[in-house]
C-alpha cells in the first residue's frame, strides 16, 4: 500500500500494522489546540524531548524482560517499562499533532536517526543485564531517571497546554510507584552484604556523571517554560537533591564524588548529540519496522 | 436493552470479574438515534487491554444491534482506583485479589517518598488474615501488587492504589 500507516486508524480492527494499533483517540476529551502564543515547532520538539526519555528509557528497562535476578524484579522492571513506553506513546503522537508534518508515534519512534532523538544521555546508557552494568546500576539509574520525572510531571500538571498537563496527571501517579521501588532497593542493596552494597556505590557512580544534564535548560526547555506550557529543568534540582539526599542517608551513603561527563561544544541529548550507545539501542528498537515497514499482522 | 445497558456489562480484559463499569473505565454511553459513542479511560498510560475492551465494546453492542458505535479514549481526568464501585470491590474479594482501598484526592505539592513498603493492613482475601506481606508491588498487570498470607501462606493478588 501506498501509505504504510493506513493500518493505524481506530476503524482498521481486521489488521495492525505491527508496531501501533491506533492510539489517535487517545488524545480525545481534551482540548487539543496548541494555546495561543505558543509555537508549534517549539511546543512539538519538547514533547520529542519528554516522549524520548521514557521510550528509549523504556527499552533500556525492557532489556531486564527474562534476566532480573528474580521473577518478582523481572515484572516489575517490566511493568515500569511498560508506564513509560504508555507516557511515551502519548508524548510522541502529541508531538506529531503538534509539528503537523504527517508523522505520527510510529514514524517518529521507528523512523528518526540517532541526532534526532531528544532524550537525555542518562536515558540511553547501558547499564545492564549486559556487561555494560548490573542490577545495582540499573536500580542507580531507576532511582535518578524516576526522581527527576516525577518532579517534572508533578509541576508539568499545571501546563497551559491541557494535553500535556493530561498525561502528566497520569504520570505522576505511576511514576511515584517506580521512584519508590528504586529507593527501597537502594536501601536493600546499601544495607544487604558487603558485597552488595559495594555494587550499589559503584552503580550510583556510573550514572552520576550523567545527572547535571538533567537540569541543564535547553532553549526549547527556556521558551515552553516561560509559554507556562512547560518546565525549566533547573527549578527542579532542588527537589531532586532532597529526595536523593533522603535516600542515600537512609541508605547510609555518599553522594558519589565524580566528575560529570560534559557535553560536545555545549551540546547534549537534548540537542541530539548522543553517546555510542544510542546508536545500538535504536538498531534493535528500529529493526523490524525499518526492514519489512507497513507489515501488519 | 439501552446501548449504556450494553456497554456497562463489557467485562474487563484482564479482570473479567469485573465490567468496565465496575471498573470504573467506562466514562460514558451516549445514543443519538442510531449512533452510539461510548468514552473509556485507560487505567495506566500503558494499559494494553485496551484495544481488546474497543473491540468487546463493538462486538457486544454488534450482538445488540447497535452498529454505528464509536469508542473514544480519554485521558483526563486519570483514572483512579476510586472509581472501582463497591459492588467491584465486593467482586475482587470474592475472587480472591484485594481491593484496593479508597485514597480520595491527592494532597497537592511534592510526592511523599516511600522507604518502606506501606505497612498499612490488606486482609488476605482467602482466609481474612490481617497477616500479609509484600512480595512485590508490581504483579501480572500494572495495577497489581504481589503479596503472600502469613498464616494461610498463599501468596494472592491485590489491586494497588493509584
Amino acid at each position: 500500500m501506498d501509505n504504510a500507516y493506513d493500518g493505524l486508524t481506530e476503524d482498521s480492527e481486521e489488521k495492525h500494522w505491527a508496531f501501533g494499533t491506533g492510539f489517535s483517540t487517545a488524545l480525545a476529551g481534551v482540548d487539543r489546540a496548541v494555546p495561543s502564543g505558543v509555537d508549534h515547532d517549539v511546543l512539538a520538539v519538547y514533547c520529542l524531548m519528554l516522549g524520548d526519555d521514557a521510550l528509549i528509557y523504556s527499552q533500556r528497562l525492557a532489556e531486564w524482560c527474562s534476566r532480573a535476578p528474580e521473577l518478582e524484579e523481572d515484572v516489575a522492571l517490566a511493568n515500569i517499562a511498560l508506564d513509560l513506553l504508555g507516557q511515551a506513546r502519548l508524548l510522541l503522537t502529541r508531538a506529531a499533532e503538534v509539528e503537523g508534518a504527517d508523522r505520527d508515534e510510529d514514524a517518529l519512534a521507528y523512523l528518526r536517526d540517532e541526532h534526532e532523538f531528544r532524550n537525555v544521555r542518562l536515558a540511553e546508557i547501558d547499564c545492564g543485564p549486559g556487561p555494560g552494568g548490573d542490577f545495582a546500576t540499573t536500580i542507580a539509574r531507576l532511582l535518578v531517571m524516576s526522581t527527576h520525572r516525577l518532579a517534572l510531571l508533578q509541576r508539568l500538571t499545571g501546563s497551559l497546554d491541557p494535553v500535556l498537563a493530561a498525561i502528566a496527571a497520569k504520570g505522576v501517579k505511576e511514576v511515584a510507584y517506580h521512584r519508590d521501588h528504586a529507593a527501597q532497593w537502594v536501601l536493600r542493596l546499601a544495607g544487604g552484604t558487603e558485597y552488595s552494597r559495594e555494587r550499589m556505590v559503584a552503580g550510583l557512580e556510573r550514572v552520576w556523571p550523567f545527572t547535571d544534564e538533567l537540569f541543564a535548560t535547553h532553549a526549547v526547555e527556556a521558551a515552553v517554560a516561560e509559554a507556562g506550557v512547560g518546565v525549566d529543568p533547573a527549578t527542579l534540582r532542588a527537589e531532586f537533591d532532597e529526595v536523593l539526599d533522603t535516600v542515600l542517608r537512609a541508605a547510609d551513603l555518599d553522594r558519589p564524588d565524580v566528575r560529570q561527563v560534559a557535553a560536545l561544544a555545549g551540546r547534549a541529548g537534548r540537542d541530539g548529540v548522543h553517546t555510542e550507545a544510542l546508536g545500538f539501542l535504536l538498531a534493535e528498537m528500529q529493526y523490524v519496522a525499518r526492514s519489512m515497514p507497513g507489515a501488519v499482522w | 436493552m439501552s446501548a449504556r445497558q450494553v456497554a456497562e456489562q463489557v467485562l474487563d480484559p484482564e479482570l473479567p470479574v469485573l465490567t468496565l463499569a465496575d471498573l470504573g473505565v467506562l466514562r460514558d454511553v451516549c445514543e443519538e438515534g442510531t449512533h452510539v459513542t461510548v468514552t473509556i479511560t485507560p487505567t495506566y498510560s500503558g494499559c494494553p487491554a485496551l484495544d481488546e475492551m474497543r473491540a468487546d465494546l463493538r462486538g457486544k453492542l454488534a450482538e445488540a444491534g447497535y452498529t454505528d458505535v464509536v469508542v473514544h479514549t480519554v485521558l483526563h481526568p486519570a483514572w483512579t482506583t476510586d472509581w472501582i464501585s463497591e459492588d467491584g470491590l465486593r467482586k475482587l474479594a470474592d475472587h480472591g485479589i484485594a481491593p484496593p482501598q479508597r485514597i480520595g484526592p491527592r494532597a497537592v505539592g511534592p510526592i511523599p517518598l516511600n522507604l518502606e513498603p506501606p505497612t498499612r493492613r490488606v486482609q488476605c482475601p482467602r482466609c481474612g488474615s490481617p497477616r500479609t506481606t509484600e512480595l512485590s508491588r508490581f504483579g501480572s498487570t500494572a495495577c497489581k501488587a504481589l503479596r503472600r498470607c502469613e498464616d494461610c501462606r498463599e501468596p494472592f493478588e491485590q489491586i494497588k492504589e493509584l
